[in-house]
């Protein structure tokens, strides 16, 4: 009864805020509405017992990604109306092509079933059997660390070099940030002794 | 009544019940922490403090909130509107629901039924307070932008870099005691706390360490004698993100005037300034949970489901203090040097004391190993501390004072 009336709010809330991020004129609220739906997606997992991906969701999108997307949103100040004109011709109809092929894919599957989406089987039985008895931070980090690790340290150093990447565009040539000018511009040496000394 | 208790179920019952007696409870933490804070502070610049209404004038933050409460609740005429009354809401949430996974003692029967006497168990709550932690940037964010006006959007954009960097180290920090305790529930680490050290075989062979490490017979068996590195980095960090002094930059008075919540008044900064107690007790009560042994001490024989509530307050009251204690003393950081302490120290300590604790709690490993991976650490810690100190180098080389005119 209580998980019939919570489900419900929690569906109504995400997808209210997900229509009202479409529909909001100012950056700002769009954001925060982006941020009240994942809050309300993280409750739907908690009702499916995934603990774990609850509170990944929360730490992650809505304290971290969204954090940082609302600090740029202010720094920039872009909170003003868009311009409509597009940079890229034929978006639109695009967007609406793959959101139909994506509707029509949700749609199959919630037809289909769990099971279905799951590999067949008893998937939810064996779902609820995992977050029961390992618990479900076990049972992911077990996959992850052993049969999913190679992938998974892929994607790490992919974000490593993605990270780096980004500093060397942004780290334009001759251009001090305030902490170097008060430092005394000791910077470079500075920043390779963490690794250097820590790891050792 | 049976029957709504039928229809609702005895288990959301006692939830709620746990839920509005921690809510009240925090509340009226808040009103003491407000006062002790006051009258320490005072004691500490050798002033009286409040002492109008009650005994030692305990009842003035009662009176400040009844004034706060009746105030006029005024907005300034270019702020967002809904934001602007969201921001304070956002910044006093997420504290108190940090609270739910602090256990405050053992298992109480009332009525023929077990409490634990923890809002709620779940078995990610060290994920749960740092999931709370990093949603209570957005108060704070929110009330810069939403204010409309310079000195708020600067404090806010302050506070989120600020809060951001320092939630990395903050959640490193917790790595460790994690591996070590094998659970992230705060439950079951605390459980993990329970009893004496007892017989530390490490020191086996050397002579007189061999009789000190003895003596941990007798300690309780706290993480902070094995991961005190974390302890510090996660008290240090828990500072940055209640945004206190010496971290205080989201509303350093001298340059933002009030910085994020200058233009809020009346039951709208109360709510600001309550969160800001209630986050600075949670970050206690954690601290206290992972590293000082949450509710364990001895108990008695009379009335004992009281001792573990004494001792855990008395902890928790230490740490507050301690926060208190802080703020009167340290000046503000400058804002390079504390995105340097952040960026440049914390988190790199963090990482480096994961992979030690990672090496050294792996079961059979041999002692020389440890004995080569602490002594490498001692060396990374002695060649690295304070390398690139900003202040280390203005003693070396003092800055030549090209901005200023001939005095």
């Amino acid at each position: 009864m209580i998980e019939i009336i919570v489900f419900g709010v929690v569906f109504v809330v995400a997808l209210g805020s997900s229509l009202a991020m479409l529909f909001a004129k100012n950056a700002v609220h769009a954001a925060l509405f982006l941020v009240a739906t994942q809050i309300a997606l993280a409750l739907a997992f908690l009702l499916e017992g995934g603990q774990f991906i609850a509170a990944i969701q929360i730490i992650v999108y809505a304290g971290a990604i969204m954090v940082l997307f609302l600090f740029v949103i202010m720094l920039l100040g872009v909170d003003k109306k868009e311009p409509l004109i597009e940079p890229l011709t034929g978006q639109r109809p695009l967007a609406i092509g793959l959101g139909a092929v994506l509707a029509a894919e949700m749609l199959w599957v919630a037809w289909r079933g769990i099971e279905f989406a799951a590999g067949g089987g008893d998937a939810a039985g064996r779902l609820v059997d995992t977050n029961q008895d390992p618990g479900n931070v076990l049972a992911v980090a077990r996959v992850l660390f052993s049969k999913y690790l190679l992938p998974f340290e892929a994607t790490s150093v992919m974000l490593v070099v993605a990270i780096v990447g980004v500093m060397v565009l942004a780290r334009r040539m001759g251009m001090t940030t305030p902490g170097e000018v008060a430092a005394g511009a000791g910077e470079e040496s500075d920043l390779a002794s963490p690794g250097g000394g820590a790891t050792g | 009544m049976s029957g709504i208790v039928d229809a609702i179920g005895i288990v959301v019952i006692i939830g709620a019940i746990k839920v509005i007696v921690a809510f009240v409870a925090l509340l009226v933490v808040t009103l003491v922490v407000v006062w002790a804070e006051r009258k320490i502070i005072a004691d500490m610049q050798s002033r009286v403090g409040p002492n109008r209404w009650g005994p030692f004038g305990l009842l003035q933050t009662l009176a400040d909130g009844m004034k706060l409460f009746f105030k006029e609740d005024f907005r300034p005429a270019s702020a967002d509107r809904w934001t602007y009354a969201l921001a304070p809401v956002a910044a006093m949430v997420p504290a108190f629901l940090a609270f739910a996974v602090v256990p405050l003692g053992d298992d109480v029967t009332i009525a023929g039924r077990e409490i634990d006497l923890v809002v709620t168990d779940i078995n990610i709550g060290v994920l749960y307070f740092l999931a709370m932690g990093s949603l209570g940037v957005y108060g704070i964010v929110l009330a810069g932008w939403a204010s409309g006006s310079k000195f708020p959007l600067l404090g806010g954009v302050r506070s989120t870099a600020q809060m951001i960097s320092y939630e990395i180290a903050l959640g490193l920090s917790l790595v460790p005691v994690v591996l070590a305790a094998g659970s992230l529930s705060m439950v079951d680490i605390v459980a993990q706390q329970a009893d004496t050290v007892g017989n530390v075989t490490f020191f086996d062979g050397i002579p007189v360490l061999e009789q000190v490490a003895d003596l941990f017979r007798y300690m309780p068996n706290w993480y902070i004698w094995s991961q005190w590195p974390a302890f510090a980095i996660f008290f240090i960090s828990g500072i940055a993100e209640t945004n206190r002094a010496p971290f205080d930059l989201p509303e350093a008075e001298t340059e933002l005037i009030a910085g994020f919540h200058t233009e809020y008044s009346g039951i709208r900064f109360a709510m600001f300034f309550l969160g800001e107690y209630i986050h600075v007790v949670v970050i206690s009560a954690v601290a206290v949970t992972l590293f000082f042994g949450g509710w364990h001490g001895p108990g008695f024989d009379f009335l004992p489901w009281l001792w573990p509530l004494v001792w855990f307050m008395l902890k928790t009251t230490v740490f507050v203090y301690l926060f208190v204690w802080l703020r009167a003393t340290m000046p503000r950081l400058r804002y390079d040097r504390l995105m340097w302490l952040g960026w440049k120290r914390l988190i790199p300590a963090a990482l480096v004391w994961i992979m030690v604790t990672a090496v050294v709690n792996t079961p059979g490993i041999s002692r020389n190993i440890r004995l080569a991976v602490f002594g490498a650490l001692f060396l990374g810690v002695v060649t690295w501390v304070f390398r690139g100190d900003p202040r280390m180098k203005d003693i070396v080389t003092p800055q030549r004072r090209t901005t200023r005119g001939v005095a």
